[in-house]
């Protein structure tokens, strides 16, 4: 009894089985062959039931719609998915194998929703390259770079001075002079405390200078420095937000201890003459520290040319890992700072802590691709940016925020007028944008950056930045400029202003009454 | 095809084979912007290094090629295993549009509800 089952159930099987492997034809040759093919395989006499496998019980659509379709276009000459059959509104495509229509439909389906990265100066995206270098720092070469009792220690330590090395010779310094951080804010914080309390401590120069622009970290340090009896003087801006020279030479002071200017701005761009003010610190014989975490990479950097002393290095913004960045200490002439982290004496005792290798060899590789690809993402970036500003620009009652030729181009802040800035972020929602400075984007407040050039209140709230890196493309732009001119001209029809200025009421000469 | 016009002969093949090898697999980045990159930057750096005629030179840039080869095959799997949404500009107008295009504009408002 039991013998007589399973001959029928291997028989059974044996049918079952064979019918996958001529499925694809099943799909869509007649019935009669299928039965043919069935009667076949009838004759066979004896076999045994191959074993079963995970992918036998499946049809591989892909490659049998893909010989479909080439089936179709060897035989027509045209691709089957441009023809349309008649009488239906059917492409040929879902025709001739409705597997294949549904199929396509589905791949097409999972439509995008994910918005549009414009926001670079905030952080950059993790190059694949960079990733590469990283990856078997996390996955076998574990070692302490600090450790140089072993093997483990030792290549860890080789890839850290290798990476010490790109960082270097991207801004042109020696590799001794780089001393590596968590990022920029704390290498702003190590040079500006540093510097002052070092030679605050003799109590001869307890002056400091830093601009109304600057990162909100350089100004809470020396907001901190203004606590422990320091003088801290706040330079004003030009409206292009570019600083005085004339003013920066009257600030300074006998007293005077450092000078804080940033290269480039993190909302406006602008890149303010670091060579000049270098030449003048040099020249009064005051340290000149300077926040590049947003122009070295992008913009040339030389730390022998341009006399600076002190520069804050940041990973994440050269499309490297977050969590590091780095902190250039001149050697000669010494710059001797106070150490913020003391500890086991790593990286010649300013930063103890033992250094994350990965995410070194990954700001170093960063480095290394930036040096490389400066001239080509340059051009491309400033290809870009002409694009979307020319098309910003062309529409009414937008300009520019800062100097218009002083500045790099991969941050372009544009204010929309009678447009609440907020309200134009949250109608372009599918475009990653900021007002401002992500550490203030939580906060409704006008930026402070722009309220410095001199901006009113209504146009540093209507006031963009859009960021163009190394991987934004030509049709995001395009996609931006058409999203944002629909959007303003809807937010504008809504604004009883607009409709005043579109009458030629000045909107100043208007008294608003007063409650 | 204009990419490797400075070589001839065998070393103009191997050009070419890498050439096609390094946009074959740019092609399969999951993420919009590194495949879009990835096959831009390729096509320049081939177009921008057309009429090399040192030997020497070429068998550098070869090299390099085949090094960006290796760590991109690496790196689209990794690309391939954390795959996210797609962006609002690959998609096409509603997600209707089939083949290969995507020259359509979403024209869906997600700005105001």
């Amino acid at each position: 009894m039991s013998t007589l089952a399973t001959k029928s159930l291997r028989q059974a099987s044996r049918l079952c089985l064979k019918q996958p492997a001529s499925a694809s034809n099943l799909l869509r040759n007649s019935a009669t062959t299928r039965v043919a093919g069935i009667a076949d395989q009838k004759t066979v006499k004896r076999g045994y039931v191959s074993e079963t496998k995970k992918d036998s019980a499946q049809v591989n659509i892909d490659t049998a719609i893909r010989a479909d379709q080439k089936a179709f276009f060897a035989e027509t000459g045209k691709l089957p998915e441009n023809q349309i059959i008649s009488g239906t509104n059917v492409n040929a495509d879902a025709m001739m194998s409705p597997m294949a229509g549904v199929l396509q439909q589905a791949t097409v389906m999972d439509e995008g929703q994910r918005p549009i990265y414009l926001d670079m100066q905030a952080t950059t995206p993790v190059d694949p390259r960079v990733l590469d270098a990283m990856l078997p720092y996390y996955t076998g070469l574990y070692g302490n770079s600090s450790s140089r009792t072993h093997a483990y220690g030792w290549e860890t330590d080789k890839a850290v001075e290798t990476a010490r090395e790109h960082v270097a010779s991207l801004i042109g310094a020696d590799p001794k002079e780089i001393i590596f951080t968590s990022g920029a804010t704390e290498s702003n914080n190590m040079s500006i405390k540093g510097v002052a309390r070092f030679f605050g401590r003799a109590g001869k120069k307890r002056h400091i200078i830093t601009s109304q622009t600057e990162h909100k970290c350089v100004l809470d340090s020396c907001r901190h420095l203004q606590d422990e009896g320091f003088d801290v003087t706040y330079l004003p801006v030009q409206s292009n937000g570019l600083i005085n020279m004339d003013e920066l030479e009257a600030a300074i002071r006998p007293d005077t201890a450092l000078v804080s200017i940033m290269t480039v701005n993190n909302e406006i761009g602008v890149i303010q003459p670091i060579e000049a003010i270098g030449k003048l610190c040099r020249s009064k014989k005051v340290f000149f520290h300077t926040d590049g975490a947003q122009a070295f990479g992008k913009i040339p950097m030389d730390v022998n040319k341009m006399n600076i002393d002190l520069m804050s290095l940041s990973g994440h913004k050269i499309y490297g890992p977050k969590g590091i960045g780095a902190c250039y200490v001149r050697r000669r002439p010494r710059v001797r700072i106070d150490p913020i982290i003391s500890g086991g004496g790593q990286e010649r005792g300013l930063r103890s802590g033992t250094l994350a290798p990965a995410l070194v060899v990954g700001f170093g590789e960063a480095c290394r691709i930036a040096k490389e690809e400066l001239a080509y993402d340059s051009k491309r970036i400033k290809y870009l940016s002409d694009r979307l500003l020319k098309g910003l620009l062309s529409l009414e009652h937008t300009t520019q925020n800062g100097d218009s030729d002083s500045f790099y181009p991969g941050c372009v802040n544009v204010s929309f007028a009678y447009v609440e800035g907020e309200s134009l972020l949250m109608a372009l929602k599918d475009i990653a944008l900021s007002s401002g400075s992500a550490c203030t984007s939580a906060s409704l407040e006008p930026s402070y950056v722009l309220r410095a050039l001199g901006s009113s209140d209504e146009s540093a709230h209507s006031s963009i930045r859009f960021g163009i890196g190394r991987f934004t493309t030509e049709s995001e732009i395009d996609y931006v400029l058409k999203a944002v001119k629909e959007r303003v001209t809807f937010l504008r029809e809504l604004s009883p202003l607009w409709e005043l200025v579109q009458e030629g009421i000045a909107l100043d000469s208007i008294e608003w009454s007063q409650h | 095809m204009s990419v490797v016009s400075g070589v001839k002969g065998e070393t103009a093949a191997q050009a070419r084979s890498l050439y096609r090898q390094l946009l074959r697999q740019s092609d399969q980045f999951a993420a919009y912007n590194f495949r879009e990159y990835a096959k831009r930057r390729t096509r320049d750096a081939f177009r921008e290094h057309k009429d090399v005629q040192d030997e020497r030179q070429i068998q550098e840039l070869m090299q390099k090629g085949l090094k960006e080869l290796q760590s991109m095959k690496r790196q689209t799997v990794v690309s391939q295993f954390f795959q996210l949404d797609r962006l609002v500009v690959e998609g096409g107008k509603t997600g209707k549009q089939g083949g290969r295009r995507n020259d359509i504009v979403r024209q869906k408002e997600t700005g105001w509800d």
